[in-house]
């Protein structure tokens, strides 16, 4: 697992809904291997712009592309198989294993080897596959949901993979952990990797990478270090405030 | 749909093929009409012809629409009634002006054929308590008009609606009761006694006016039209068959009121069979001989209720197969529609909740209407059964598959399609296992509601264990009621049992 995956890139995209301009010509990128956080308060739109990038949201103007592949042009199915994603509540399918749900997409691609990549990809999130595969959803903890649901989204050995707001619905033990578990597996498997947050704190601790936006746009995009350092705005220093991290 | 349609073609089919075809008798649901019904039966198999009994058909409308539809070949009827409730005429004339008049004009609209009268007139007889006609002095329709609104009516159904029933009598006499109630012919007479209403209407012949003692009121304007009892046959049968009605015709004159009236007390008070009583009429009037003797179940009448169903043990698992058959195929199809509908439904929300109010309205129509509406088209027998069941059970099977996949797990669903499952992937892995409890809830619902409709496919003649609910009621027999009741209820629960366990069985292993 030493595969850096793909680039992703959004140039000025632009999604409304209805009244409501959601992007207003965001434009950021995530180099290959790079962790890039989206944060924003709801409504900010971080969550449109990750959706951008496995064609669940079809942007009303600009170009999203995965390498140098238009999303636009490409088929969402095919696309979505290639690229990881984790929602906030897991979206774990109730009617079937931890196993199974972790061999969906290698399935889906016809890889042959979908157990042994699944028992790989539950190792590497802390879960025996031996001790764990064969329970139901509904008989795991939240913060071992949100796990399988990382080894869902990592198991075919993705070119990116998108969380949107992964630990969120977690206390804050288990967010802790969790937390911990993601920095570990980002040193090892250096993918290139989206992640969208509320939490400014989070971000700086997780990210190579801090895209912060605010209606629609963006704010600052800096590494954490020069984020804390020199705020772009009067926004970014009272979000920086309410998170407690100071430069 | 294309279940339906083969079902339907089938029946079509085995309704022309056969060759040396049975008569087919029907009668009216109450006793006279049975007891009539069997002597016309009996007196076909007694000169060497086949019959088929289709005895309780719902009333006047699905009777004769039988008979025009050739689903039927001949039952009683009274030639005022055909006068009034089928020709829509005002009620004149004598007997023998009546009797041509609907010979003439049956014969010429729908080739229906009156035979001979049977000898007999059975007209309304609007009876009252003894103690009633007393206190208020009640001896005619005229003095009931003066007391009428301080009373209260117990009426059939029927006669509620008939030119020649209530609204004729409001015109003639101006009777306004202070209260209307509709009542089946089984339970006005108890309800007269135990006082529930103060007048009901009977018919002259019944067996019952003298049991409880009632007084029938005269028609001292002649506002009924007389009710002479014949056969009505179809020209289909007088063409194919001319022996049979021959042999009906041998009934002509032979029966007069006090031999009817006491043959329906056999039936209604003593708890005979229709058969046994009219075979021992035909064989007093020398019609039979003794030795085709009526085989009459030799325990009914007497015994307990367990014996008598043991007695009954063979009709009653033909009904009960019957009764299952009906409610397994019309359930079948109606999944057949209903699953890909509610699917259909659900990528199109926007006409979803129009569907189903429209598929919901079906609900409300009573079942007895529904039957009656199809019945020129359908005619009667089981395919209109199958028909209006399978129409019964689609709601609530379109209505939970819709729902249930509309609302399967959201979030598992937007994550199969984030992760690259197709459309038709979430559908089939993702949201229809996780709908099956709800789809297999609404199959459960629509199974038990067919079970107890299905008692009603017994009006138009589609058997099951609605014959002895519908027989019994007419012949004023509680045991026969039961007979088919019980085995009713009992089926429900079953239906209901094994369908729960298809629900659990269906639901998959890591809900709940």
């Amino acid at each position: 697992m030493t595969a850096l995956g793909a680039a992703l890139a959004a140039h000025s995209v632009v999604k409304r809904f209805g009244a409501v301009t959601a992007l207003d010509g965001v434009s950021m990128h995530a180099a290959p291997g790079e962790t890039v956080a989206l944060v924003g308060e709801s409504g900010s739109g971080k969550t449109t712009l990750l959706r951008c990038f496995n064609a669940l949201t079809v942007p009303d103007a600009g170009r999203v592309t995965v390498d140098d592949t238009d999303v636009a042009g490409a088929d969402p199915v095919a696309l979505r198989r290639r690229i990881g994603y984790v929602q906030q509540d897991g979206g774990l399918l109730p009617h079937w294993t931890v196993q199974r749900n972790v061999e969906l997409v290698p399935r889906l691609r016809a890889m042959p080897d979908a157990a042994a990549r699944a028992a790989e990809a539950l190792d590497l999130v802390g879960l025996d596959a031996a001790r764990f595969g064969a329970r139901w959803p509904r008989d795991l903890s939240g913060g071992q949901r949100q796990r399988v649901a990382i080894a869902r989204a990592l198991a075919a050995h993705p070119d990116a993979v998108l969380l949107d707001e992964p630990f969120g619905a977690l206390d804050a033990i288990t967010r802790g952990e969790l937390r911990e578990a993601f920095a570990a597996l980002r040193a090892r498997l250096r993918l290139t990797t989206v992640i969208v947050t509320h939490d400014l704190s989070e971000a700086v601790a997780l990210a190579d990478r801090v895209v912060v936006l605010h209606g629609g746009r963006v704010e600052q995009n800096a590494a954490p270090r020069d984020l804390l350092a020199a705020p772009a705005t009067d926004y970014v220093r009272t979000l920086l405030a309410r998170a407690g991290v100071r430069p | 749909m294309t279940l339906l349609a083969l079902l339907f073609a089938l029946a079509v089919q085995t309704g022309d093929s056969a060759v040396a075809r049975p008569v087919v008798v029907a009668s009216k649901p109450f006793g006279e009409s049975y007891v009539l019904a069997e002597m016309f039966a009996q007196i076909l198999e007694a000169r060497g012809m086949t019959v088929d009994r289709r005895l309780g058909l719902g009333a006047t409308q699905i009777a004769f629409t039988a008979l025009r539809a050739g689903a039927i070949d001949v039952y009683p009827e009274y030639t005022g009634t055909g006068l009034v409730a089928i020709l829509h005429e005002t009620p004149t004339g004598d007997r023998a002006q009546v009797y041509r008049e609907v010979a003439a004009q049956f014969r010429a609209r729908w080739d229906a054929r009156w035979l001979p009268p049977l000898g007999f007139e059975n007209t309304y007889a609007i009876a009252v308590r003894r103690a009633t006609a007393d206190s208020l002095h009640l001896r005619t329709l005229t003095d009931l008009a003066r007391a009428a609104p301080d009373l209260r009516a117990g009426l059939t159904p029927d006669f509620i609606g008939r030119d020649d029933g209530l609204p004729g009598l409001a015109r003639a006499y101006g009777m306004h009761f202070a209260a209307v109630r509709a009542l089946l012919p089984a339970v006005k007479y108890q309800a007269l006694a135990a006082g529930g209403v103060d007048v009901i209407d009977g018919y002259s012949t019944d067996g019952l006016i003298a049991r409880y003692d009632l007084v029938v009121l005269r028609d001292d304007r002649d506002f009924f039209p007389p009710y002479e009892a014949a056969p009505l046959a179809s020209g289909a049968l007088a063409r194919r068959n001319p022996a049979a009605i021959a042999a009906l015709s041998e009934l002509a004159g032979r029966l007069d009121a006090t031999t009817m009236r006491r043959l329906n007390e056999r039936v209604e008070v003593t708890g005979e069979p229709a058969a046994t009583v009219a075979h021992d009429e035909l064989r007093a009037l020398g019609l039979v001989d003794q030795h085709a003797a009526h085989a009459a179940p030799a325990s009914a009448g007497r015994g307990s209720f367990a014996a008598y169903l043991w007695s009954r043990r063979a009709t009653l698992g033909a009904e009960t197969a019957r009764h299952v058959l009906l409610v397994a195929i019309s359930l079948l199809v109606a999944i057949l529609i209903a699953v890909p509908l509610g699917l259909v439904l659900e990528r199109a929300p926007r006409a979803a909740e129009g569907v189903i109010r429209v598929v919901g309205l079906l609900q409300t129509v009573p079942g007895i209407a529904l039957l009656a509406f199809m019945l020129p088209l359908l005619g009667i027998g089981v395919v209109p059964a199958l028909v209006a069941l399978t129409l019964y059970a689609l709601l609530p099977i379109v209505r939970n598959t819709y729902t249930g996949v509309r609302d399967a797990d959201p979030s598992a669903t937007a994550a199969a399609r984030a992760l690259g499952m197709t459309p038709r992937q979430v559908l089939l892995q993702v949201r229809l296992p996780l709908a099956a409890p709800v789809m297999f809830a609404g199959i459960r619902t629509a199974g038990v509601i067919a079970v107890g409709t299905a008692t009603l496919a017994a009006f138009i003649g589609a058997g099951g264990l609605g014959d002895p609910i519908v027989a019994g009621l007419a012949l004023n027999d509680t045991r026969m009621v039961l007979s088919g009741a019980i085995p009713a209820a009992l089926l429900a629960l079953a239906t209901d049992a094994v369908l729960a366990l298809a629900e659990r069985l269906a639901a998959p292993e890591g809900l709940g």
